[in-house]
């Protein structure tokens, strides 16, 4: 197992196998990713990257032909036992995907939404829990006047931000970012970055990306993935500038992938 | 060689599409608006007062005088008429005819009467000349000779006058009894019915047991009776004297053939002189006749008076309806979209249902009897109304079965356009909710239905839109051509489901073609043909600009 003795670790992943139906989409995967750090996963498309992330909250039970054996432990619970619920497991474990997706209300009610689901109705708790979201997301000061414009108004990367308040509104304990700024503009990724490196003081993340300057600039930990298998697992820097396994040079090199 | 060149040319660019298309939509556009034009003209033209012509019909040596309004005039060929064995000189052609209506159908028998234009001298439009619509037999034209009260005539220098403010006072007392008798009375009658199916029920009840209470409960129900039955007689003398009141007055008109008839007050809805009307007087005369045809009741088997407890019958179906389709046809689309296993099963009553809705419409009115009212019906009445039998309460047909009926037939549109609005719901908004721990019910509940509304309002737009024009089913299962009552009155519970009622689209047919007077109905059948398209307008408007709102609230579906 690949592991950093010295972290305390967010996730824990013993002997991970995925299948789709009769196709194999993660082999062996054995891992453990440190608390309050950011760890990236890069590897070629169609690498698994992306399952591995949705294993985390259990995405992949909306799949109906996904089998998943092995284990995975956050907080010392198995999250694929039976006795977990899905729902609570996805307010711990947060996720905001490739492309901005807020829901057709109001930004208010977007980043309210979840806090409403468990039941929170006492306006003065929303409203300061909405600010402190947008604030923390670093977008308050651009939607401060307009709480109440549909969400749909702003524009991709003020999205994309919006969507991280949203899924911190409900102080998940690991927050999952799918290739977050892949659609975005170089100013938006810009901001979305430096937002990552503010939220890592209170979360575990976890970001997919395909680019690996991000990976170098964002992360402190990064795993290289290829053909649904784990190559190498490593402090970015190390990953980068000294790679034990020749897959991961030729990657990082550009060589293929 | 060039042209050909330039023609491929042409064709190549694609503009003979655009003209084909342009052609197409203009062709439609004509058509539609062609036909709503048609109907406008035939239908509104009724309600104009049309002048009153008098003049002399010449047959052979005899003269008689004719009074009427032209209702339409047509050139003929000379030997048609000959052939329905009338003489006409051999040089001429074509002739023209005239349809009169001439009135008086109590008098002459025929209220239309064809007549050659060539016979007809000496046309004339005198203003004194009187349009009385009466409450039978149609319209009576005449001038006025005297008024009598009591069978005395009465001495005055204005009679037009002196008549208009008596006809005013008699419609205002006759207005008086109609809200008595329509709703006091109908009101204990209601009552009566009730109190004598509680009585029956008491009985079947307490058949076998020896219950002490039945003496007492029955006596109370007879107390009730009695009381009932005094008011009814208090009112009935109260109407009585009313009518004898209105009995009193009556006018004596001269008619065309020179006969002097008298019509008593009572009989008379109103008397214009259309002759004598600018035409500001008649516009105003238009608009009450419009209003007269939209809110009161039909009189002569339909073809006079309103139609309004058809129109309110047709509005009242489809909003039952619209309540009865949209949850089933909604929460049956959630469930074959949302929680159904995608498979084979699913696919076959998917196909099932888009068949449904290619099935003729009689076949539904056909399945609703069969079941609705004879089984479902049937077996209401038996266990929950046996003392009203052998009358049917639910047992036949009625309101209920109408809008249950035509929810099923119209359920598949609502499924189909539902599935498709769920359908169009990008997945990436489902696994954002998901992923911030709601479930599947919440996002079902918070996200996906708010944005899937605007699908369903349109499914139930095009259920409307199928419902209100639809007839063949509704003859089977609850339209007539004449309802007493209204389903909603005064009386509790206030809707009556289980009671027939009056539909445009079936008055449509029973006006225009069960009707013994032709020529008085054809234009109540444009009317009427009118107002439906305008009801079914108004509801789809109602529902389009709900859907709009909704579309407003949600936008940005598109990405």
């Amino acid at each position: 197992m690949m592991k950093f003795n010295q972290e305390k670790p967010a996730i824990t992943v013993h002997d991970l196998n995925l299948h789709y139906a009769d196709k194999q989409a993660l082999r062996n995967i054995s891992l453990q990713i440190p608390e309050k750090k950011v760890t990236s996963f890069i590897g070629p498309s169609g690498c698994g990257k992306s399952t591995l992330l949705r294993c985390f909250n259990r995405m992949n039970d909306l799949i109906d032909c996904c089998q998943v054996r092995g284990e995975i432990l956050i907080d010392e619970q198995n999250i694929y036992h039976k006795s977990v619920n899905v729902a609570d497991l996805r307010r711990k474990v947060g996720m905001v995907f490739q492309q901005p997706n807020p829901f057709p209300k109001s930004i208010y009610e977007n980043v309210a939404y979840a806090l409403r689901l468990q039941g929170i109705r006492n306006r003065l708790i929303l409203d300061e829990v909405v600010e402190k979201s947008l604030r923390s997301a670093a977008l308050w000061n651009e939607v401060k006047d307009q709480l109440d414009a549909n969400a749909l108004s702003l524009s991709g990367g003020q999205q994309q931000r919006l969507v991280i308040a949203r899924a911190i509104a409900i102080e998940p304990e690991i927050l999952l970012l799918d290739e977050p700024a892949s659609a975005l503009d170089p100013i938006s990724t810009l901001k979305i970055e430096e937002l990552i490196y503010e939220l890592k003081q209170t979360y575990s993340i976890i970001i997919v990306t395909h680019n690996m300057q991000q990976a170098g600039r964002v992360s402190d930990y990064t795993a290289f993935m290829h053909m649904g298998e784990l190559i190498e697992f490593s402090d970015t820097s190390t990953l980068f500038t000294n790679p034990q396994e020749r897959q991961t040079e030729d990657y990082i090199t550009g060589r293929y992938g | 060689m060039t042209i050909f060149f330039k023609l491929r040319n042409w064709f190549g660019s694609g503009e003979p599409w655009v003209w084909l298309n342009a052609a197409a939509v203009s062709t439609s556009l004509l058509m539609v608006f062609g036909l709503l034009a048609l109907i406008a003209y035939n239908g509104l033209g009724h309600f104009w007062p049309a002048d009153l012509m008098e003049a002399e019909l010449v047959d052979g040596e005899k003269k008689s005088v004719l009074i009427g309004e032209i209702r339409e005039s047509e050139t003929v060929l000379a030997q048609q008429i000959r052939d329905a064995g009338i003489h006409l000189p051999e040089d001429v052609q074509r002739v023209k005819r005239i349809l009169l209506k001439q009135g008086n159908r109590d008098i002459y028998g025929l209220d239309f009467r064809w007549i050659l234009d060539r016979d007809v001298v000496n046309k004339h439009y005198p203003e004194n000349l009187l349009a009385i619509e009466r409450r039978e037999w149609g319209n009576l034209y005449g001038r006025l000779i005297g008024i009598k009260e009591n069978g005395h005539t009465i001495q005055t220098d204005e009679p037009y006058k002196a008549m208009q403010s008596r006809l005013k006072k008699v419609i205002e007392l006759h207005e008086l009894a109609g809200d008595i008798s329509g709703n006091e009375i109908d009101a204990i009658n209601y009552r009566l019915e009730t109190l004598r199916l509680k009585e029956k029920k008491l009985l079947l009840e307490d058949e076998l047991r020896e219950n002490v209470f039945l003496k007492k409960k029955q006596m109370l129900i007879e107390e009730e009776r009695q009381s009932l039955n005094q008011r009814f007689i208090q009112l009935q003398s109260k109407v009585q004297k009313y009518y004898d009141k209105m009995a009193s007055d009556s006018i004596l008109i001269g008619i065309a053939s020179g006969q002097i008839v008298e019509v008593p007050l009572e009989k008379i809805v109103q008397v214009t002189k259309p002759n004598a009307m600018d035409t500001l007087q008649k516009l105003s005369h238009y608009f009450h006749q419009i209003w007269v045809f939209v809110s009161e009741d039909p009189r002569e088997a339909n073809t006079e008076g309103g139609i309004f407890p058809a129109i309110f019958g047709t509005v009242l179906m489809v909003i039952l309806m619209s309540i009865m389709v949209t949850p089933l046809g909604v929460i049956t689309a959630i469930y074959l979209r949302e929680y159904a296993a995608q498979g084979v099963l699913v696919k076959i009553i998917r196909i099932a249902v888009h068949n449904l809705a290619g099935v003729p419409s009689i076949v539904y009115g056909v399945f609703g009897l069969g079941f609705f009212v004879y089984f479902v019906g049937g077996s209401i009445d038996d266990l929950f109304y046996p003392e009203a039998s052998p009358a049917p309460v639910f047992g036949t047909p009625g309101l209920l079965w109408a809008s249950i009926t035509l929810a099923l037939l119209t359920l598949p549109v609502v499924i189909v356009t539902t599935e498709e609005g769920l359908s169009r719901i990008p997945s990436a908004i489902r696994e954002g909710s998901l992923a911030l721990g709601a479930t599947k019910f919440e996002t079902l509940r918070y996200i996906i239905l708010p944005m899937a509304s605007p699908a369903m309002i349109t499914g139930l737009i095009l259920a409307v839109a199928r419902a209100a024009g639809e007839v063949a089913p509704l003859m089977l299962v609850g339209a007539v051509k004449l309802a007493p009552t209204l389903a909603v009155d005064s009386n509790y519970p206030f809707l009556h489901l289980d009671r027939k009622f009056m539909h445009l689209g079936f008055h449509i047919y029973d006006v225009g073609f069960q009707s013994p007077n032709v020529e008085a109905a054809r234009p109540l059948v444009y009317a009427t043909a009118l107002l439906l398209v305008l009801v079914i307008i108004m509801l789809n408007l109602t529902a389009i600009s709900v859907r709009n709102r909704l579309r407003e609230k949600y936008k940005g579906l598109e990405y």
